[in-house]
């Protein structure tokens, strides 16, 4: 780990040595001269360095290890887990799981995204313009973020219940009958989906409303001086010039919610069967959620996540370079 | 060695005085940590580590001072960690694979032979300890290609409580109910006198199928074939309850305290539940009332064990296995079964002696006792680590059919197919 900086930082060294001349008097002391200052800086860079290696690449190397070995529990203690290659990748595409898995996380992020962004935009908009008590609203509908999450969940699955359920109690009371919310493989995800795009209002709302306030006032004026109401104001002006923050706050609620495991699991833990199985939910299932560990085909699982999430991570990174171009 | 002997009786005659001793062992160690550091030093070489599922009893607990007495007898200190009883497995096998196992383990006993099979685990041979005394039915969870791996230290297993209230409101007399037939007649009465008639847990979880078994082996099905008719049969039961509206939809989340809470509410007839709500069974607000699990034809339907085992993992010191004999040999003494049985709210002792000694302080646990002998491992038969693929295709073939996602029949046939790919 240590040793690949040093290399860098000595080969670094030579380089130096070699395009400037020195002169032959002092080789040594010229070659070791640079060299301190070298070794400071890999000094200085070598905490970032030992931090992104430990907390970023070796997770990412051990998750593709564990994928590409048999890890049973026998093999995960003593250490000595078969090479299987691609063994375990083709296991779970073809595992029933998979498609449902599949669809699910696809529903699940991208209902949640389209509803948070637009509730959340909504709500920005609303509170653009000052009122009385606004400020003292906006703090409440922060309320989902400050949540510890199993309580936020835990309501939501109280709040479903299908007997005791208070949703249902006041549906029953328009006369609707009983709604098997979390219990029922058609509205499981549905209800999942529901507890997470209240939970994500928020983090849009807060992004969007920062947003909205480097909009120039001004243009507003120009746009109801040119007699443009407030639908029009609406889609010319702020959706326009909101598009850089929109697109990350996209793209980001993309990532955070691929990986969303907790809300699921408190509140169905992925059933009635693979009902409400997402990738994520998968993964940790495999691995935490039964008697049996099996790391291998949740590390691979997790790998595919990854891979997911690093197609928007890039999309993110092109979009950015995009802005920052002109 | 005598002295060793001497003590637990010593400990089971007044549960009083040994939390007198630990409260005069704390003083003393806690003295000893103020004069100086060298002493501590000494007493860290003869501490042994010890881990728990029973984060619920700290360190001021009777049971705390239980584990420590039986480390004090042995002449060493307990060092006792707790954990919730997911985590336990997952830290121990962490634990194996960085050579830091603690010296004693108590594990939830389907946990066992999984543990075992990663070679983790010393036998009961090796570590020179005497099983005979203990049930047969119970050590069958410990027991892997015929070297057991653990002693069980207590039992419990499932019953259905009924709340007496509403059943003589209904006109049902428990004692009738000794078939499913029955059993299903009894709800209709229930329903039909305005009451909910039964809840379970059905959660996909481990749990789900732990309360689905006693119904399962009820019927006569193995683990082994899924889908056979019996199965189906036992899984057919189950949703013809909740089509009829016997029992809410919700048990398909339902873990078994959420069960138990719904129970206590006062609405519901039956609960299927274990050994550990006597207690708050006692203390509800209506007079209750168990009854075994009937098997489809009558009698009582194997339910299967719970509890945890007491185990001991390999450590590259085996000089350590002598005190840590003497540790395990302490908590497995009748009177340290007993002990153990009430600080856990009623878990049977696995020993016939054990079991004379219980029914003597509590008589009213005589159903309970049937039961645990009546009862089978869910690894036994020799399954092993085949169990946790089996039960996990098994809870969900119990969710999906209870959902409706799938008919029973086509659900049992998709857990059998998935249970043996995942086992062979």
């Amino acid at each position: 780990m240590t040793t690949s900086p040093t290399a860098v930082g000595t080969r670094g060294a030579d380089a130096g040595t070699g395009s400037v001349p020195v002169p032959a008097a002092g080789p040594r002391r010229r070659r070791r001269s640079p060299g301190p200052s070298q070794w400071t800086a890999v000094g200085f860079a070598a905490p970032l360095l030992v931090y992104l290696v430990l907390f970023y690449a070796y997770p990412l190397i051990r998750n593709i290890d564990l994928s590409v070995h048999d890890y049973t529990i026998r093999a995960f203690v003593q250490g000595n887990a078969e090479f299987v290659g691609v063994e375990k990748y083709v296991e779970i595409f073809t595992s029933s799981t998979f498609s449902t898995a599949l669809v699910n996380t696809a529903l699940f992020t991208v209902v949640s995204i389209v509803f948070q962004f637009s509730i959340g935009l909504a709500l920005a908009v609303f509170f653009r313009s000052s009122f009385r008590l606004s400020s003292g609203l906006r703090a409440l509908f922060l309320v989902p973020w400050l949540l510890p999450l199993i309580v936020s969940a835990s309501t939501w699955a109280w709040m479903l219940n299908s007997d005791n359920g208070i949703v249902n109690s006041v549906l029953s009371a328009f006369g609707i009958g009983q709604i098997n919310w979390l219990t029922s493989p058609d509205t499981a995800l549905i209800s999942v989906i529901i507890a997470n795009i209240w939970l994500g209002i928020p983090f849009n709302l807060v992004i969007l409303y920062s947003g909205l306030q480097n909009i120039p006032g001004e243009v507003y004026e120009a746009a109801s001086l040119d007699g443009a109401g407030a639908w029009r104001q609406f889609w010319s002006v702020t959706f326009p010039l909101l598009r850089p923050v929109s697109a990350i706050t996209i793209l980001l609620g993309l990532i955070y919610t691929l990986k969303v495991v907790d809300v699921i699991w408190i509140m169905t833990t992925g059933g009635p069967g693979d009902a409400s199985t997402t990738l994520a939910v998968w993964s940790y299932r495999e691995a935490f959620g039964t008697g049996q560990p099996d790391f291998s085909p949740a590390a691979a699982v997790g790998n595919v996540l990854i891979l997911i999430a690093l197609v928007f991570g890039f999309l993110h990174l092109q979009l950015q370079r995009r802005q920052e171009a002109p | 060695m005598q002295n060793i002997r001497r003590k637990p009786v010593l400990v089971a005659a007044t549960a009083a005085a040994t939390t007198l001793t630990v409260g005069l062992l704390g003083a003393c160690s806690s003295g000893e940590g103020g004069s100086g550091n060298g002493t501590g030093d000494s007493a860290a070489t003869g501490t042994y580590t010890w881990w728990d599922p029973y984060p619920q009893h700290d360190d001021s607990s009777d049971w705390a001072g239980r584990v420590q007495q039986c480390g004090e007898d042995a002449g060493v200190t307990i060092s006792r960690t707790a954990y919730d009883t997911t985590a336990l497995t997952n830290q121990a096998l962490l634990a194996a694979q960085e050579g830091t196992s603690p010296d004693v383990m108590l594990l939830d006993n389907p946990a066992v032979s999984t543990l075992a099979d990663t070679g983790m685990l010393t036998t009961v041979e090796e570590l020179g300890l005497d099983t005979s005394a203990v049930d047969e039915n119970l050590l069958a969870a410990g027991v892997v290609d015929g070297e057991t791996y653990g002693i069980p230290i207590g039992a419990n297993t499932l019953a259905l409580y009924y709340n007496k209230e509403i059943l003589d409101e209904a006109g049902v007399d428990p004692a009738s109910v000794t078939d499913w037939a029955s059993l299903t007649a009894a709800l209709e009465q229930v329903d039909a006198a305005g009451h909910r008639g039964i809840t379970f847990a059905g959660i996909g979880t481990e749990e789900g199928s732990f309360q689905f078994l006693p119904w399962f082996w009820g019927s006569g099905a193995d683990l082994r074939e899924l889908d056979s008719p019996e199965a189906v049969e036992a899984l057919e039961l189950w949703k013809g309850w909740l089509d009829e509206g016997y029992a809410p939809n919700s048990v398909i989340g339902n873990s078994q305290n959420t069960t138990w809470e719904e129970f206590l509410t006062g609405s519901f007839a039956f609960v299927e539940n274990g050994t550990w709500q006597v207690n708050s069974a006692a203390e509800a607000g209506f007079e209750t009332g168990i009854i075994q699990i009937p098997a489809r034809d009558g009698g009582g339907a194997p339910a299967p064990t719970g509890g945890e085992f007491i185990i001991t993992p390999v450590q590259s010191d085996e000089a350590r296995y002598d005190v840590t004999r003497q540790i395990v040999e302490c908590m497995t003494t009748p009177e340290g079964f007993v002990q153990t049985a009430t600080t856990f709210a009623y878990y049977v002792p696995p020993t016939a002696d054990g079991q004379d000694a219980l029914l003597e302080e509590n008589p009213e646990l005589e159903p309970w006792v049937g039961a645990v002998r009546d009862a089978k491992g869910r690894t036994s038969d020799d399954l092993g680590t085949s169990y946790p693929p089996i039960s996990e295709a098994l809870w969900t073939a119990v969710q999906n059919a209870l959902s409706g996602a799938q008919t029973p029949q086509e659900a049992l046939e998709a857990a059998q197919a998935d249970a043996e790919s995942a086992t062979s």
